[in-house]
């Protein structure tokens, strides 16, 4: 009895098994052949998870032009570049520039002066939710107060001054970050650490501080966005392509100059051409010190720059091909225009990107 | 139970030579099986405590927003117990009353249905649970924050309520909901083993049916209840992302359970943080890990010194 229902079982499941490996033998078989027909080889990289909607439209695209295969791991800006150090990542994506001693260890895994180009741009929106309400005028010394809990109500005499004419409710403000560790809570709190006169005592820093009471720490971007659409009298941070995507959200215009700017591609681009070199770097580096306090007509200072890494010279001449091709697609204006439609990414002005491409064509095979 | 006597009376019957070597396969079999899992306790603890070293002395901008190790893990463990102690508080009468209906009160039909649909909750991923519970659930259970705060805000954990429900209280609401299945599977399990001369001889004696299942049921299986809270509680303590989608987070201590945004649980906090985390912070991390471990220990055994205290008063 026993036997024979064991063999009942038995048989159909080797068959299904064997059916399953020839189809799964097949699968690879077509796979290979497919990859045959490019330039062939496997890039490693990975790193910032900011860039990743980018980098699978940059990898989907220029896998299809060059073949070959280009992974992408996000596994966090500060594991990325550990990984480029140990030489396990081609290249690597990060939302800080090197540290000096970053620089130090990527030096001598490289041999030379590593290359770090901005690739990923991406302006911030601070976005509310407030019914009647779809846009607000706001300075950082206002943003940061309300994020500090000292303006907790939607009418405080603080946001009306700078709103005439905008009917604003009795409503409490809660406010929104994030509760994991993010580059766009880093830039944030740079922002309103630099811009907001005095207004922000905390540093800037990827984890959101503990001095600040009252705020609602909620998880990755979408998290972010989810609190505040179900949440009437919210206010928080999040990429601007996420709130565009979502659509029902106010966005507040910065207070840039004399002038209030809504969160803007071209803004962000312009202050990042604008914004001084970082000091002391090598003639491959193009690490930037955002200018936050950028006052030209258009700036949109609140903005997240995220970087690439790579060596400028690989002792495999595959690699060096795919790296340098990869990276030249990546700042050109193609692949800029790729990452903004489908990342909404704000594309690198021409000069940046031309400076970029100047320092990755220079990427050799010294072997 | 008749079938499963009879093979063992014929083995014992016949000669033992036949079947001696499948015996010893079997037993190393068995023994094996149980010596892997106290490896991979070891193996998981070894880890934690090599790769988590660094953290607990790392310089102080690594326990950014704080400035040390017991600031920075303590109230995540707060959290962390707290969470799962209100998960306990509510699931265990509804794990133990389920149990007992399908054990002792419901039509035979209905409670095997029951009892598949219980089972099947266990089958639902954790963030599918915190999908519903962020999205959804949190926003039901808003008005009850406000009720608690409103009539026991004299209590400590039950200050200012949440804007929109994101609250340590929603949190451990799913917890409860997560832990239900198997306190309710392992209770309903022993419940029915209650031997039918107890129960028996309970109503024999004019025991309504409620002080039969006091009396007879209860006792029987008060090892086995523990056994299943115990699990429950495991699963509470360590639950990662149902915790991390729900919660809305603050690095701030604070006991207010029905607040705008409690500090996250430490298995929430790993998942929330490690993705882009650095080295230093990562092994903090695992240092966070690997004092979760610790915790769920000394609760585990905890636990059992006391309900095995309360076994010998009830035996005296």
């Amino acid at each position: 009895m026993k036997n024979s229902s064991l063999r009942r079982i038995a048989f159909p499941a080797v068959a299904a098994l064997t059916v399953g490996l020839t189809l799964s033998g097949c699968g690879d078989k077509s796979t290979s052949g497919g990859s045959g027909s490019g330039s062939g080889g496997t890039l490693n990289g990975g790193g910032a998870t900011s860039q990743a909607n980018a980098e699978d439209a940059w990898r989907a695209a220029y896998q299809k032009a060059n073949g070959g295969t280009i992974n992408y791991e996000q596994v966090g800006s500060g594991t990325g570049v550990v990984n480029f150090t140990s030489k396990a990542y081609s290249f690597a994506g990060t939302d800080a520039y090197l540290t000096t001693d970053q620089l130090g260890a990527a030096k001598t895994t490289c041999g030379a002066d590593p290359i770090e180009i901005p690739a990923y741009v991406s302006p911030i929106a601070v976005a509310f939710k407030l019914s009647g309400v779809k846009s607000l005028n706001m300075d950082a010394k206002t943003v940061a107060d309300i994020f500090d809990g000292k303006v907790t109500k939607w009418n405080d005499p603080e946001i009306a001054a700078q709103n005439s004419g905008v009917k604003l409710p009795d409503t409490a403000i809660s406010t929104v970050h994030r509760s994991d560790e993010s580059g766009t809570t880093f830039n944030f709190t740079d922002y309103l650490n630099q811009a907001s006169e005095g207004a922000w005592s905390e540093a800037a820093n990827t984890v959101w501080p503990a001095g600040i009471k009252g705020g609602q720490g909620l998880e990755g971007t979408s998290g972010v966005v989810g609190g505040l659409t179900s949440t009437e009298g919210s206010i928080g941070y999040a990429d601007d392509s996420a709130i565009k995507a979502d659509g029902t959200l106010g966005v507040v215009s910065i207070k840039v100059g004399s002038s209030y700017n809504a969160p803007s591609s071209d803004g962000a681009a312009q202050v990042l051409e604008a914004s001084p070199a970082a000091p002391n770097r090598p003639a491959t580096d193009m690490a930037t010190d955002i200018d936050r306090t950028a006052t030209a007509s258009g700036d949109y200072p609140l903005m997240l720059v995220s970087y690439l890494l790579a060596c400028p010279t690989y002792s495999d001449a595959t690699t060096a091909t795919m790296v340098k091709g990869y990276l030249t697609y990546v700042v050109s204006s193609a692949g800029q225009q790729a990452a903004a439609s489908t990342a909404g990414s704000a594309p690198l002005s021409a000069s940046v990107s031309r400076k970029a491409t100047a320092i990755v064509s220079k990427i050799t095979s010294g072997s | 139970m008749t079938a499963t006597a009879s093979p063992e009376r014929t083995e014992a019957a016949s000669s033992p030579r036949p079947s001696r070597r499948g015996d010893r396969v079997f037993a190393g079999v068995v023994r094996g099986a149980a010596l892997t899992i106290l490896v991979t306790l070891v193996a998981v603890f070894v880890f934690l405590a090599v790769e988590g070293w660094v953290g607990l002395t790392s310089d102080a901008a690594t326990y950014a927003p704080f400035t040390s190790l017991v600031s920075y893990i303590w109230p995540l463990v707060v959290s962390t117990l707290l969470a799962s102690a209100m998960a306990l508080v509510v699931s265990v009468p509804f794990a133990v009353a389920v149990a007992l209906f399908i054990s002792h009160y419901a039509p035979r039909r209905l409670a095997s249905a029951l009892a598949y649909v219980i089972d099947l909750l266990a089958a639902v991923p954790s963030v599918v649970f915190g999908l519903w519970g962020g999205r959804y659930l949190a926003a039901y259970l808003l008005p009850a924050h406000v009720w608690l705060h409103a009539h026991l805000g004299f209590i400590p954990i039950f200050g200012d309520a949440s804007p929109n429900g994101r609250s340590l209280f929603t949190a451990s609401i799913v917890l409860a909901i997560m832990i239900l299945p198997i306190m309710t599977a392992i209770s309903r399990e022993i419940f029915m083993q209650t031997p039918r001369l107890h129960q028996e001889a309970a109503l024999a004696l004019g025991a309504t049916r409620w002080e039969m299942v006091r009396y007879a049921v209860f006792p029987y299986a008060r090892s086995g209840m523990i056994a299943a809270i115990m699990l429950g509680l495991g699963r509470a303590l360590g639950e990662t992302m149902a915790v991390a989608m729900v919660l809305a987070t603050t690095p701030t201590t604070t006991l207010n359970v029905i607040g705008t945004a409690s500090p996250p649980t430490i298995a929430a906090n790993i998942a929330l943080n490690y993705k882009e985390a650095t080295p230093e912070r990562q092994s903090l991390l695992i240092a966070t890990g690997l004092v979760l471990f610790l915790v769920t220990f000394l609760v585990n055994f905890a636990a059992r010194w006391v309900a095995g205290r309360s076994e010998r008063r009830l035996n005296r």
